[in-house]
């Protein structure tokens, strides 16, 4: 294992540290791991907080800040967050109008989120969840724990976000955030799997000609192993798995997003065969976000997220934010 | 059993966890994401400091501190999972400072209905609740039968490890192995495995105190 760390047990404090250095802006709470908008709560806004495993930076940390979250909690890596952490970022965001929680679904995060609601509750603090779970691969709900939040994190955060700066109530900003969820889908390829600080070997092997399709954020396996093959027959295999599970139409949000491991360089090849297949279904890409978004530690490929926006989603998309990770309009 | 056999199961039950750290990981490795023995370390280091700190003065007690240092600690699936099951029969040993066979039996009892209560899990789903319901049913069978302490936590533990054994031919419905559908057979589940070792470390406990 080669990484640019001092100690495995140190890795998320020491990121969080370095966090709180290069982003004044934030006030980073290292040894409680609770990241907060310096400034504090903002009086009558809905507070959004989100949080999980670490190593999927710049999610979600780098998302705190004007027009987005007022809260993330970093868990250990690939590991979610506890409640301590959660109900800290809640008190800390309240201003009065609510707190929402932002969750990924995976059977973790959702216990630890579950349990902190109901200790934000019994301090008289209106809680709402909602629960993301965008990925196609996972077919068959019914036989797993559902299908995982991945991609569509970045969009519900960032449009939920923008609901509640504009002064949305708690009931308005968690129902815009499931619309966003229920319109949108994501497909992820893995060319390599990722090591985590502490296990220090791979979480799977991949020989040198094989992908994973299908992947999860964590550097889990995915749906199926097949041999390597170009980006265009890649591109086609994400837009395909999430046509036939939400078929495709009108202005669509569009989202290439690098596993961690993988140049900007090819995203953007990766993206320009996306476009040629998403004209074939006669959809229209309206906005699009190329780069490292949600990644799993060094993890080599990349995952497609889509949503089928709607005008009001796509004014809300347009409107200002201002993070580490996403800024734009102000 | 008594707060001092209590805390000597906790202790035992860190230390076999700690020994099998990296066993418990690799079996989290083939079907997970390589992390249950390293959490689960983590979380039984904190108890242990939380217990030296605050000693518990009974048999509940030193349970709900161990179930809310996991809960505090561990995160994952693992943290609100174990710590549910040790807060639920700290709570149901109530301020008892000597619990008797049908106390402790009790208590088993709402470990595991806290566990698949919050877990959702049924027996088959490849999780844990396939050690610790079968370690739940022979405890309050051994108990039934008039046996000892000794004799009921052997009877849970070794049916426990056959729960956790017979885990490995399933296909996950729960937790994150269900991700990889028929791929997760084969593989002996993770959270079964410690479940296994951690009353495999009650059965110890209670044999070297009837010895002593």
């Amino acid at each position: 294992m080669k990484k640019l760390i001092n100690a495995p047990q140190d890795a998320v404090t020491d990121t969080l540290r370095g966090v709180a250095a290069a982003h004044p802006e934030l006030t980073v709470d290292v040894e409680n791991k609770v990241i907060t908008r310096s400034g504090g709560a903002t009086a009558g806004k809905v507070g959004l907080v989100s949080g999980g495993g670490s190593g999927h930076e710049p999610l979600h940390g780098g998302f705190v800040g004007f027009g987005m979250l007022d809260a993330a909690c970093p868990g250990e890596v690939f590991t979610s967050p506890v409640p301590d952490q959660m109900v800290q970022a809640s008190r800390a965001v309240n201003g009065g109008a609510g707190v929402l929680h932002i969750v990924k679904n995976y059977t973790g995060d959702v216990l630890n989120f579950q349990m902190a609601a109901e200790l934000v509750g019994d301090d008289g603090i209106e809680v709402a969840s909602v629960v993301v779970n965008d990925d196609v691969a996972v077919q068959d709900s019914l036989y797993t724990a559902g299908r995982r939040g991945t991609g569509a994190t970045v969009f519900v955060e960032k449009i939920a976000g923008a609901r509640a700066e504009q002064g949305g109530t708690l009931a308005e900003v968690a129902s815009i955030a499931r619309e966003v969820n229920e319109r949108s889908r994501s497909f992820g390829v893995a060319l390599t799997p990722c090591t985590t600080p502490a296990a220090g070997r791979p979480g799977f092997e991949l020989g040198e000609d094989e992908i994973e399709l299908g992947i999860g954020i964590h550097g889990e396996p995915g749906r199926e192993r097949v041999p390597m093959r170009s980006a265009r027959e890649i591109a086609e295999a994400c837009v395909l798995a999430i046509h036939q599970d939400m078929p495709l139409d009108g202005d669509l949000l569009v989202m290439v997003n690098g596993m961690g491991g993988t140049p900007q360089h090819e995203l953007y090849i990766v993206f320009d065969a996306v476009r040629q297949t998403v004209a074939r279904t006669g959809a229209t890409i309206a906005r699009t976000l190329v780069g490292n978004y949600i990644t799993s530690l060094e993890m080599a490929g990349c995952m497609l997220t889509v949503c089928r926006l709607t005008p009001e989603l796509t004014a809300l998309w347009d409107a200002p934010v201002q993070t580490p990770a996403l800024r734009w309009g102000r | 059993m008594d707060t001092a056999l209590t805390l000597a199961w906790v202790e035992q039950a860190a230390r076999v966890v700690a020994e099998n750290r990296d066993h418990l990981t690799n079996l989290d490795a083939a079907i997970g994401d390589s992390d249950h023995g390293i959490n689960l370390d983590r979380g039984f280091t904190h108890v242990l400091d939380a217990l030296r700190q605050t000693p518990p003065q009974t048999p509940g007690g030193v349970l709900l501190t161990v179930g809310g240092t996991l809960i505090s600690k561990v995160g994952g699936a693992s943290g609100p999972l174990y710590g549910t099951a040790f807060r639920r029969a700290g709570k149901s040993l109530g301020d008892t400072a000597n619990a008797d066979m049908h106390q402790l039996s009790d208590a088993l009892v709402a470990a595991v209905e806290g566990v698949r209560q919050l877990g959702a899990a049924n027996p088959g789903d490849k999780t844990m609740v396939d050690a610790l319901l079968p370690a739940v049913e022979a405890f309050a069978a051994a108990v039934e039968a008039d046996a000892d302490l000794v004799a009921a936590c052997t009877a849970a533990a070794e049916a426990a490890e056959r729960g956790s054994a017979a885990t490995i031919p399933l296909q996950a419905l729960k937790g994150r192995a269900s991700y990889l559908g028929p791929r997760s057979m084969g593989h002996e589940d993770p959270g079964a495995a410690s479940t296994a070792l951690i009353l495999g470390a009650l059965a110890t406990v209670a044999a070297e105190a009837h010895h002593a």
